[in-house]
């Protein structure tokens, strides 16, 4: 594949927003686990919400 | 199953769960298809090979604006009916948003010093996407620094609804003034003026880059729920201590 003489400016484009999605997916997937793991936390000590409470 | 019951974190949360890998394969899917289309497509007889930044520079413009739309409606749901999956909706939105508009405006850029002859010039599509970058930085400060999670969504709610204004400014900016930016080209009356071997990868594109906009706010959704129970937790934990002692 020939980019021509502004392949730079296209290989920087791309590299950018590889970059960008590449940060948006691992924020949202540690994210993910740092909530679950912190619930779990809370939950092993017998803290619930007050919509699990029975009556 | 009536529409509202998808408004409860509990079931959403559910529906999320059993829909999100589908997603996930739909967006990998078409994205290997975009790609490859993409890099096998034909350079443009005036832009050479920098067409190519063409497939990234559109579906993040479509998407930078899609995601505040989606604000804009989600704001109504905070202010008008109070749902609080309507905040966690607007709230999810907002970096996935700013995300796009900057990969816009940076894409944008890199092709505009080979295509122009400058990284960047203050005409009117530039200049209100960096507004609408400008308005979302503002709106996750908003989310960031409030000390009270419901004031901050109601003034992220006014503040989506107000920036909603910037939104035909974008769209129609480049009819309304002479900007260096091209007039639409894909979505116009009179049908698209870009050519099949070119408009074909560019629409997979968009719409791979659209599931992943869309994979990505249910992900963020799903985040949001789970700290807002973890929040509600230690509200609950910390009230129990207080009466114990």
């Amino acid at each position: 594949m020939n980019l021509g003489p502004h392949a730079d400016f296209i290989v920087a484009a791309y590299a950018v927003t590889v970059f960008v999605v590449a940060a948006l997916v691992a924020w949202v997937v540690l994210d993910y686990w740092a909530q679950r793991r912190i619930l779990g936390d809370l939950e092993e000590r017998g803290v619930t919400r007050r919509s699990q409470r029975k009556g | 199953m009536p529409v509202i019951d998808f408004a409860n974190p509990t079931r959403f949360l559910t529906i999320v769960n059993r829909v999100l890998p589908w997603l996930i394969a739909a967006t990998v899917v078409l994205f290997a298809v975009g790609l490859f289309r993409a890099v096998n497509a034909p350079d443009d007889y005036q832009q050479g090979a920098t067409v190519k930044i063409m497939f990234l520079h559109v579906p993040a413009a479509w998407l930078g604006m899609f995601g505040w739309g989606l604000m804009s409606i989600a704001a109504l749901g905070t202010l008008v009916w109070r749902h609080p999956l309507a905040d966690v909706a607007g709230k999810a939105a907002a970096p996935i948003g700013a995300a796009f508009t900057f990969i816009c405006l940076t894409t944008g850029s890199l092709w505009g010093r080979p295509t122009w002859g400058t990284y960047w010039v203050w005409d009117a599509r530039l200049t209100s996407m960096l507004v609408l970058l400008l308005l979302y930085l503002g709106v996750l400060a908003l989310y960031w620094t409030a000390e009270e999670p419901g004031r901050g969504a109601r003034a992220a709610a006014i503040l989506s609804l107000v920036g909603a204004v910037n939104l035909p400014i974008i769209k129609f900016s480049v009819d309304w003034w002479n900007t260096l930016h091209q007039p639409a080209s894909v979505f116009r009356m009179g049908g698209s003026k870009i050519d099949p071997a070119l408009l074909t990868p560019l629409l997979i594109m968009t719409l791979a880059f659209t599931l992943l906009f869309m994979t990505l706010h249910l992900a963020v959704m799903r985040n949001e729920i789970l700290r807002r129970r973890v929040r509600s937790m230690r509200l609950m934990q910390a009230q129990e201590l207080a009466e114990a002692t």
